[in-house]
């Protein structure tokens, strides 16, 4: 039993010129088409043992608190066919509301903040259910090409039931008026797909005088259910 | 109801930050059963230039062919303090390493057997989506009637095939593009 290929469009190309640095890293030989053997169906198995209980809560990791917006963001994990993923590790990491990294290589004139890292770990619960408490990232430039600016935006990455669900990804926020001049954003020709990328403002998970909510739920890719339901 | 898989997006220049905590480089520590392998190799991009920021990430079966999911139903032995998930974060020069356990055999499609094999998921900044690839063993007789080998074309094969070096490491590198381009799968 396999899980399903892309629905067109969903998933974007290796080869993108306007993100520049795919030109050089994308494959040009034809992919060779994999059947799903026992050894794309499994995955490695992660649970709360691997983490430490407050590695959700990306502002209690040092002394003092982060400067910026504190957000909580929060969603459910399921597949194609609406199943929530259990058990799932969810590691993210982001730059600090000036939009600068804690990493070396980046070199934007923008302060870092002593109490952020900008890293955090969870694991789904039963219902495929996740949250972090962060703070919001700041947009950054990058030299893309001109003037280029990168909209707020936090990685993901998850692992799911099979090697073959195993997705990184990038969640943006609502409005941000940078998210159509974004290469990385607009490398994905369905536009509805795009758009499943933009966090909801979440009035239930927003804490009052506290911290605002935004909902990201994620699609890992679902079994064929059977062959008659086959997408392509 | 029918969802659709959330779309990719790129790893970007900064991994480190969210995946440096969870590098393992060593699957399997002392009295785990099988034959000790060291695998070695080096990204490189169209021009050759080494690339510096990639997450790769392995999963394998253990020696008896078994794999540590939920979702391998063989009657096989798990062994357990062997997870066969390894994650390597390439150094300035492109440079990723492995210490593990070669894997055995595993089953392929309509009754096949598969050759030892360590699927290999790679991640960097300018890949929109992640490379999926496969390392087997150089000189394994299996190789010869593996189902997957048997799709890729024969003269881009070596490119799977992890070669043993004077050291006694077995070296496997990855060009991303041009000339002994490595195999990548649609997956």
């Amino acid at each position: 039993m396999s899980y399903r290929r892309p629905y067109r469009g969903t998933q974007p190309d290796y080869l993108f010129p306007p993100y520049a640095s795919t030109v050089k890293r994308a494959p040009s030989q034809p992919l060779v088409v994999l059947p799903h053997t026992l050894s794309e169906l499994t995955a490695p198995v992660f649970g709360y043992s691997d983490i430490k209980p407050d590695d959700n809560d990306l502002t209690r990791q040092h002394k003092g608190e982060p400067l910026g917006e504190r957000i909580v963001v929060s969603g459910r994990v399921l597949d194609e066919n609406s199943r929530p993923l259990e058990g799932l590790l969810i590691e993210i990491w982001q730059a600090n509301a000036a939009g600068r990294y804690n990493h070396r290589v980046d070199q934007h004139d923008a302060p870092l903040d002593p109490h952020f890292t900008g890293a955090g770990r969870a694991i789904t619960n039963g219902e495929g259910r996740y949250r972090f408490v962060t703070i919001r990232p700041g947009e950054y430039p990058w030299r893309n090409h001109y003037n280029a600016w990168r909209p707020a935006h936090i990685h993901f990455s998850l692992f799911g039931p099979a090697i073959v669900t195993r997705l990184i990804t990038q969640m943006y926020f609502p409005g941000d008026p940078l998210l159509e001049y974004d290469p990385m954003f607009t490398c994905v020709p369905d536009e509805k797909a795009r758009n499943r990328l933009i966090s909801l403002f979440d009035w239930e998970t927003t804490i009052p005088e506290h911290a605002l909510g935004y909902r990201f739920d994620i699609v890992l890719r679902g079994r064929e259910a059977t062959p008659m339901e086959r997408p392509r | 109801m029918s969802l659709r898989a959330t779309t990719s997006q790129t790893i970007g220049p900064y991994l480190r930050i969210g995946l440096e905590w969870m590098v393992i480089e060593d699957l399997a520590p002392q009295g785990v059963p099988g034959e000790r392998v060291r695998i070695e190799g080096r990204i490189v991009d169209a021009d050759g230039k080494p690339v510096n920021d990639a997450a790769v990430e392995i999963w394998q079966a253990n020696s008896h062919g078994k794999y540590a999911s939920p979702e391998d139903a063989q009657s096989k032995p798990l062994d357990s303090v062997f997870r066969g998930y390894g994650r390597s974060l390439t150094d300035d020069a492109g440079n990723f390493r492995f210490r593990t356990i070669k894997p055995g055999r595993v089953p392929g499609p309509q009754g096949s057997t598969q050759a030892p094999h360590v699927t290999v998921t790679i991640f960097m900044r300018g890949l929109l989506k992640q490379l999926q690839t496969r390392i087997y063993f150089a000189d394994d007789p299996a190789n010869a009637e593996d189902p997957v080998l048997a799709l890729v074309p024969v003269e881009r094969r070596p490119t799977l095939i992890a070669k043993k070096r004077a050291d006694g490491a077995l070296e496997w590198n990855v060009v991303l593009q041009g000339r002994n381009e490595t195999v990548f799968f649609d997956f």
